[in-house]
């Protein structure tokens, strides 16, 4: 997060001092703080139906280690999630079940469709008569990784892409009550 | 069987339904499992599958015979060289297309290090759904290496369809047979780590054995193959029994373990994974040279009839059934899997244990589930 010095001398920070004559606190923005918070620490589901769910494991554990990044803990239940890397194919039985875990997740939340397959429906596009065409027919992805699977390399861009979008996003957005009608009054 | 954990009849409870899955870590994929518990203690297993059924069979009836072979290694991912060996083995033996030897020493060293990176695979999930963490980060370590060395040969980590009709895709890099030694001398002495931290652990010794007993005769009528039909003491390594593509030349041991437990499960696939070493250590040496592959027309067609190979997979015997009416396309494809046999084991290994035992007992079955729906 960025701290912009210039917004510091306005400030009458006198009031605000402790014993040792420091002032500690800094000024912000409610988007920037929440957004650094959120950014960098994105729970993901542990959610894989196939192929690209191994390479999701190789992504979390030695050699790539995605927890550098934030994306350390991948909770079962996705009550305590915020994002959900849709690792592999998605088949018609199946999407119930993905459509219930996303609305069982807390907002905000984020969809990441990794592979092929959860694109667009891959290598079982044509000819298959089980398989969906993509999970963006069901739930909004945010992010999409190619690939048949995915390098860990490029679901690593991914999640960084989304930490990218989730900093430009308003973190609260106030609604404005709704005027009352004549009628109610 | 008896039952090792016994009730007193008064001290009974209402039956409970626990429903695992389809989205559970512990299950490897999308398995759904139904749990009938007497308090701790499963009455009942009946496990729902489909939630990963993606028609693989119905695809290859529109699919050129090559065409196919890329499919089939997204069914078992974790042995990919192997499903695709398979698929190979059956077109070759109906087209009867000569395969150099080259290709034939490169496919089995392909096909133990695969074997390889899926037990390693196996002994991390294992012991992370046993309780242990550790195990599953250094699993990944090692495999890592393996997969490095498919990446520059192959030109993919998981699913290669490298092994096609008539040989292999493309030649391996020269520099592989060093860079082979080197990591099977790695692997080596990465594997006296694995017995220091979960062969010799007290805890865990004491969570498999004796638990999830398969006898014999029930490994037989259920049609469990592979290393959990090997750990009950029932010889099917189908490198022995029908040898295929030269394994019969390589001196290697079929581990057969007599305790029928998890524990003899485990004993067996950590033997196995020395065995893959002898036999690759084996073919090193004396790589043979020549061509790779035998070319092959553009678009492939069968002699009309039924044709039928099998191979011994990481997780049990692998077949396909291919039926041909003279076309371009096969009639019918299917695949007998291993996993979709082995799952009929975990009912009767796990009813009269208790809950936490389920988890252990599936997990040294090994099930992976895209195998099993295809």
């Amino acid at each position: 997060m960025d701290v912009k010095k210039e917004y510091i001398p306005e400030f009458d920070g006198d009031l605000y001092k402790d014993e040792f004559g420091r002032t500690n606190f800094i000024v912000t923005t409610i988007d920037k703080i929440a957004n650094w918070g959120r950014s960098n620490s994105p729970w993901p589901l542990s959610f894989g139906t196939s192929c690209c769910a191994i390479e999701l494991m190789s992504t979390v554990s030695a050699k790539y280690d995605w927890s550098r990044f934030g994306f350390e803990v991948m909770r079962a239940s996705p009550r305590q999630c915020d994002v959900i890397v849709v690792a592999g194919t998605i088949t018609y039985k199946m999407a119930p079940v993905l459509k219930r875990l996303y609305d069982q997740m807390p907002d905000p939340k984020y969809v990441i469709a990794m592979g092929a397959c959860a694109v667009s429906g891959g290598p079982f596009y044509y000819n298959s008569y089980a398989v969906l065409r993509g999970v963006d027919q069901i739930v909004p992805v945010d992010v999409y990784i190619p690939g048949c699977p995915p390098r860990p390399e490029s679901l690593i861009h991914g999640m960084m892409t989304l930490q990218e979008k989730i900093r430009k996003s308003k973190a609260y957005v106030i609604q404005k009550p709704k005027k009352k009608k004549e009628e109610d009054k | 069987m008896e039952n090792p954990i016994v009730t007193p009849s008064e001290l009974k409870t209402e039956e409970f339904v626990v429903n695992i899955g389809p989205q559970h870590p512990a299950t490897h994929g999308v398995l759904r499992v139904e749990a009938t518990l007497d308090g701790e203690i499963i009455k009942d297993v009946l496990p729902h599958l489909g939630y990963i059924h993606r028609g693989i069979e119905k695809m290859t009836e529109s699919l050129g015979y090559k065409q196919s072979i890329f499919l089939t290694s997204r069914m078992d991912y974790l042995s990919a060289h192997i499903n695709n060996h398979v698929c190979a083995l059956a077109i070759e033996k109906a087209a009867q297309i000569e395969v150099p030897a080259r290709a034939k020493a490169i496919r089995i060293i392909m096909d133990e290090l695969q074997r390889l990176t899926s037990h390693e695979l196996w002994w991390g999930s294992c012991a992370m759904d046993i309780g242990a963490v550790t195990p599953f980060f250094l699993a990944f370590r090692d495999r890592e290496r393996i997969l490095e060395l498919f990446e520059q040969n192959t030109g993919n980590r998981l699913t290669m369809s490298y092994i096609i009709p008539g040989g292999v895709m493309n030649d391996v890099r020269p520099d592989f047979v060093p860079k082979l030694k080197a990591l099977i001398k790695s692997i080596k002495e990465y594997r006296k780590e694995y017995d220091q931290l979960i062969t010799g652990n007290f805890i865990f010794q004491h969570r498999t054995q004796g638990i999830g007993i398969l006898s014999k005769e029930q490994a037989i009528s259920l049609g469990c193959t592979g290393p959990t039909a090997r750990a009950s003491g029932l010889s099917c390594d189908i490198r022995k029994l029908y040898p295929y593509d030269g394994y019969e030349k390589l001196d290697f041991k079929e581990v057969i373990d007599y305790g029928c437990d998890n524990w003899a499960r485990y004993v067996v696939r950590m033997e196995e994974m020395n065995q893959s070493i002898h036999i690759i250590e084996q073919l090193l040496d004396n790589l043979p040279t020549g061509d790779y592959r035998t070319k092959l027309k553009g678009v492939l067609k069968l002699p009309a009839g039924e044709y039928y190979q099998r191979v011994e997979s990481a997780r049990g015997e692998l077949g396909v059934y291919i039926v041909s009416d003279g076309g371009a396309k096969p009639y019918r494809m299917k695949f007998r899997t291993p996993c979709y046999s082995n799952l009929g084991a975990v009912k009767p290994i796990s009813v009269g244990m208790k809950i936490a035992d389920l988890m252990a007992n599936m997990a040294t079955i090994d099930l992976v589930i895209p195998d099993m729906d295809r």
